[in-house]
């Protein structure tokens, strides 16, 4: 059987009680295994995200939450395991091919271009979709100004979307960082990517931001049904939020089910709310 | 009006020419600042070198003829050709571009993520690696660099504005390579400014520059941008190369004009492109100025050689950023 029938066994869609249509998996972690030097960052562990889903991955500090979205995102390479992108082994890339293939994200440390506008670092996003030459570019002709112009649509729908259209011409190192985060956001979205990766999205927010990142959230992928796997400290938000939840401790995969199955799920209780080993 | 005001005039155009070459210089830098945050100590080196391989490719000049000799007894030195101009420099810029595949290769990949300072040493180490490989390859003697520009005072300018002033003003005495480089370095901002302005490898090139990481998750190869800036300061190195040679030698005080970009730099601001051509203007006009208006009569004169660096002082003090530089903000 080929690696590519293989991926999609259980690929039987099901849509849920809102109405979404969960579809197969987009992405497939097979045994990953990640070491630095002698520490093992990640070890052994398999887990797939599915098309149209909202996926979380939780963990206490240093579970290696943040090494599984690098390894998915090919900042890291993993020792061991495969990863299977649309039913396909990846071969090991560059981060930026692995942009190219339609996976974008957002950093724990909001990674912006500070010195860019709200506007031209949401344009970034769209990077991978222009086509046009140089030569036709700078003289603004044709179909690169057709180009040029479509992708500044996508941009302006997007700001709609986030409800950042004040800020459009600022640059964004002067942006308080609940809005830095939300055009981080933005730049990722602008990509229309099949898989969007978001490294605790919600960090070091007030209620009312948490509550806005919540809300668009799920509208990105309630609207464009856009594929979310996303890291969170907040275990609340995520219970709310993710469809189905992996749960790391220590590098090891401890838990991986819905909401309410990881709940109440024993080991995981106990890596939160920790446990006597005597 | 009198002869003076015309020659003031004069001194002023002259001025603007100057600095235009000025500008020339200061583009390369701001080039390689924007687009990863390097200030390029090399940028002078590169020019000089850029100079040498022109006029070798001209001369038909055996690269490192002098070595081989030296080794092996050998007395060579010519091909014996002379070559056009124009396929010279086509080859000259092929030679910049695989420079900056060297570059990219050799050094800026290994120091992905370093801070600023660390790469900054990696260009100075750069500069000196390349006036000794340039002197082996090309030889350290005074070279003569004419690739067809015509020189000298331009007598259709002066004798067309003879008319303006007396019997004592003979007309503008302009020198007609400075007029070609004004030309040229005008072509080459606007092109520059349309590049990184509205091209998606001048977007992605100012991305680069403020975030490694993010440039690389919104699908931009850090390689390939490196390798395009690299090779677009080696061209703008070669065109300032071509105009500094042309007007004064191919020899090593070629890489000093490295040291007069400094002040425009600081004027203009290390990140801005116009911001370069302006500070090259304002600083070659206020030299120029400076000098005949004060310099000259009340000070004795030679102070063309320090009115620069003053004034770069002076904005470092109030203005560190420069006329056109970005703010630096830094959020707590």
């Amino acid at each position: 059987m080929s690696k590519k029938a293989e991926s999609r066994n259980d690929s039987d869609s099901y849509v849920t009680a809102d109405g979404r249509t969960i579809g197969p998996a987009v992405m497939e972690m097979r045994n990953i295994t990640l070491r630095f030097g002698g520490v093992v960052a990640i070890s052994d562990i398999s887990f797939d995200i599915r098309e149209g889903e909202i996926r979380a991955i939780i963990g206490p500090n240093g579970a290696g939450k943040s090494s599984m979205l690098n390894v998915i995102n090919g900042f890291y390479h993993p020792q061991e395991g495969e990863v299977l992108y649309k039913g396909e082994v990846r071969k090991p890339m560059k981060p930026y091919q692995i942009a190219h293939q339609g996976i974008a994200r957002t950093f724990q440390n909001i990674a912006l271009f500070k010195g860019m506008t709200t506007l031209d670092n949401i344009m970034t996003g769209r990077l991978t979709h222009m086509k046009q030459g140089m030569i036709s570019q700078m003289i603004w002709k044709g179909k690169a100004e057709r180009e040029e112009i479509e992708n500044r649509a996508i941009v302006e729908k997007v700001i709609d979307f986030l409800e950042i259209q004040s800020i459009r011409k600022t640059p964004v190192g002067r942006l308080p960082y609940g809005l830095q985060k939300r055009v981080e956001l933005g730049r990722a979205l602008a990509a229309e990517p099949s898989l969007l990766l978001l490294d605790e999205p919600m960090a070091g927010m007030n209620v009312e931001e948490k509550e806005d990142m919540s809300r668009f959230i799920l509208d990105v992928n309630d609207e464009f049904g856009t594929t979310i796997a996303l890291i969170e400290h907040d275990m609340g938000v995520v219970m709310d939020l993710a469809d189905r939840v992996v749960v790391m401790d220590y590098g090891r995969k401890i838990g991986d089910g819905t909401p309410d199955e990881v709940r109440n799920n024993q080991d995981v209780i106990d890596a939160y709310l920790g446990v006597s080993h005597d | 009006m009198s002869a003076e005001f015309f020659f003031g005039v004069e001194v002023f155009l002259n001025g603007l020419m100057a600095g235009v070459m000025y500008s020339l210089v200061a583009l390369g830098f701001v080039l390689i600042f924007k687009a990863s945050g390097i200030f390029n100590y090399a940028q002078g080196i590169m020019a000089l070198f850029a100079a040498m391989t022109l006029v070798g490719f001209q001369e038909g000049q055996i690269p490192f003829a002098h070595l081989f000799n030296a080794m092996f007894g050998m007395e060579m030195h010519h091909f014996g050709w002379h070559m056009n101009a124009f396929f010279a420099i086509i080859l000259a810029l092929g030679v910049m571009v695989l420079f900056a595949i060297l570059v990219e290769k050799l050094i800026l990949k290994h120091l992905v993520n370093q801070e600023p300072i660390i790469l900054f040493m990696a260009t100075i180490g750069l500069a000196y690696f390349m006036e000794g490989f340039g002197d082996l390859m090309w030889g350290s003697n005074v070279k003569k660099l004419d690739v067809g520009i015509p020189q000298g005072g331009n007598f259709w300018i002066e004798e067309n504005t003879a008319f303006l002033g007396g019997d004592a003003f003979y007309g503008f005495y302009l020198d007609t390579l400075d007029i070609y480089a004004t030309v040229i370095a005008t072509v080459l901002v606007v092109s520059l400014v349309l590049f990184s302005q509205y091209t998606k490898t001048g977007r992605a090139l100012r991305a680069v520059a403020d975030d490694h990481q993010a440039a690389l998750s919104v699908g931009i190869s850090l390689r390939a941008i490196w390798v395009i800036v690299w090779a677009i300061a080696g061209f703008v190195a070669l065109v300032a190369g071509i105009m500094w040679g042309a007007k004064s030698g191919v020899q090593f005080s070629l890489s000093l004009i490295a040291l007069k970009a400094l002040p425009v730099l600081m004027l203009g601001g290390f990140t801005s492109i116009p911001g370069a051509i302006i500070g090259g203007l304002i600083i070659g006009v206020g030299e120029k100025m400076f000098e005949f208006l004060i310099g000259a009569p009340l000070l004795g004169g030679a102070t063309e050689n320090w009115f620069a660096y003053m004034v770069a002082l002076v904005f470092l003090v109030f203005r560190p950023q420069g006329l056109f530089g970005e703010k630096i903000i830094e959020r707590v």
